[in-house]
């Protein structure tokens, strides 16, 4: 099973982290990382650029409606993602909880569809 | 012919009872497909009735229901050959075809309810899957027990079985690091089950009587599988001790009788005893617990088979401990009432009203009906009298509505002397 890990946190709490803690902050996913690559479980992941760079599109009548910003604005913002390959749910949410954006934020795991 | 088919109905529906929830485990099992089993017995179930009658009943009905199933969900399949993950679900059928016994179905029953109570499963829904699924409850009985609207029912059913399979919710044993977390799920769903049940005790309504005691008996297959967790017994001996007073419970123009008025040579006593003894294993294990604490509430009361009253020192410890593990403000109410059995109805009083600080209480009969007994035992007639009228306006129960009245009406009487 294909399972993401959508990281939903504050931006703004990344963003006033001193650079010593935010460089331990890039350590505790590089290791995440590092740790679900030995396992061989990583399929691909991504960290998103903060939602101020984000635009929508929704094409409505062949006319495309533009707009900037996220498609929804809340405080916790998708930051990045993980996709993983687990034999089921409780795998995948025992992954889920030692990837840091759990701590600093809340992680939504998705089944993915399978093709 | 007629006798003939009357008795392979018969046979179908013992099955049926024995087995349902053991077949529709080890056909999920692996598949995690829920709804797909359910269908593949339930046509196993329509042959069954088609060809028993013909060919006689078979030797060992649940492994021919089970094979039956199988070839059905087999089809079922091929049918749908190119949707997503068949050929994965043809495969594991192929190998639990290669490997089943064909004597014997694996009791996978517990996995299928940790399944069910799954924390990524709604909450709201944990004891009426377990119910459908592991007992074969349709979704209208279900529905009428837990007084939801068919429809929704069903729907919220279709969608927990739907996040069991897409989501791949394992059937197995949690880790023990989890295992006692995930077993609570399953004790609170097995509990909900039974405090549906128990609230009809009138068994006006014959599914939610049904409902007391085949949650009792999901209790005991947890024990039997579980036999090293004193929660687990916990409730056992809980549900037990509430049973063993179901004749008590109404007198016999179907009245409702409260606990304090009960005849206790109505009780149960062979009950009584099993709850005791379960309670006293749970209790080596010393691991204590809310549903331990519970069932020991009621052994409390249970002594009175022989002291001829109940050990309220002991009860007010009990809820001592349970108020400090719940918070729960039912709870608090029967602290309360349990002090003022000790101290007296004004000490009683005194805890229950510093308790109306937490304004949920202010929506729960017991609360107002304990409040109505306190201020009338003080002589506070004229506020017992309005109590009693809250307690009446909350109440769902008709026999526990009139008994409140009949309360209530006393007291006029008492003012009547004045």
């Amino acid at each position: 099973m294909k399972y993401m890990l959508l990281i939903y946190a504050d931006p703004v709490g990344f963003a006033a982290l001193k650079p010593a803690e935010a460089q331990a902050a890039m350590a505790a996913y590089e290791a995440f990382t590092t740790a679900l690559e030995n396992e061989k479980v990583l399929i691909h992941s991504e960290r998103l650029r903060p939602t101020s760079e984000a635009t929508t599109i929704h094409v409505e009548n062949g006319k495309n409606k533009v707009l900037n910003g996220p498609y929804v604005e809340t405080k916790e913002q998708l930051g990045g993602y993980f996709v993983i390959e687990a034999p089921d749910l409780d795998a995948a949410l025992k992954w889920a909880a030692r990837c840091p954006g759990s701590h600093h934020g809340t992680i939504e795991v998705r089944p993915v569809w399978k093709m | 012919m007629r006798e003939r088919d009357a008795l392979v109905g018969k046979t179908a529906e013992a099955v049926a009872r024995s087995s349902y929830g053991k077949l529709i485990a080890f056909l999920a099992a692996r598949s995690r497909d829920v709804a797909g089993a359910e269908d593949a017995l339930s046509e196993a179930f329509a042959s069954a009735l088609a060809r028993w009658p013909k060919d006689g009943i078979p030797d060992n009905p649940e492994a021919w229901l089970l094979a039956a199933a199988r070839r059905k969900s087999i089809d079922a399949h091929r049918r749908r050959k190119r949707s997503e993950g068949a050929s994965d679900h043809l495969k594991i059928m192929a190998d639990e075809l290669a490997t089943a016994n064909d004597n014997t179905v694996p009791d996978k029953r517990l996995l299928l309810m940790f399944a069910c109570a799954h924390p990524a499963v709604d909450e709201a829904i944990r004891a009426p899957l377990i119910l459908q699924t592991v007992l074969g409850f349709d979704a209208a009985t279900i529905a009428s027990a837990f007084l939801i609207a068919p429809a929704s029912m069903g729907q919220r059913l279709v969608r927990a079985k739907a996040k069991i399979r897409g989501a791949a919710i394992p059937f197995r044993l949690p880790e023990p690091d989890e295992l006692r977390e995930r077993l609570d799920a399953v004790l609170d769903a097995i509990y909900a089950a039974y405090t549906e049940g128990w609230s009809d005790p009138a068994a006006t309504d014959m599914h939610r009587r049904e409902l007391a005691g085949e949650a009792i008996w999901l209790g005991r297959l947890v024990c039997a599988s579980l036999p090293g967790e004193p929660e687990a017994l916990g409730l056992l001996a809980l549900m037990l001790h509430c049973e063993a007073r179901h004749d008590a419970r109404r007198d016999r123009d179907g009245e409702f009788v409260p606990l304090a008025e009960q005849n206790n040579d109505l009780w149960n006593s062979a009950m009584i005893d099993e709850a005791e003894m379960h309670l006293r294993r749970a209790a080596e294990m010393r691991a204590i617990g809310r549903f331990q604490l519970e069932a020991a509430v009621q052994s409390a009361h249970a002594v009175r088979r022989t002291s001829g009253r109940a050990d309220w020192r002991a009860i007010l410890t009990l809820y001592d401990a349970l108020w400090d593990l719940t918070r729960s403000p039912v709870v608090a109410i029967n602290r309360a009432v349990a002090i003022a059995e000790i101290e007296g109805a004004q000490e009683g009083l005194a805890v229950l009203e510093a308790q109306a600080r937490d304004k949920r209480l202010l929506q729960y009969q017991p609360y107002w009906a304990a409040r109505a007994e306190l201020l009338s035992r003080i002589g506070r007639i004229a506020e017992a009298t309005e109590a009693y009228v809250q307690a009446i306006g909350l109440e769902t129960d008709p026999a526990v509505r009139r008994f409140l009245q009949r309360k209530r009406a006393a007291l006029g009487s008492d003012r009547g002397v004045c």
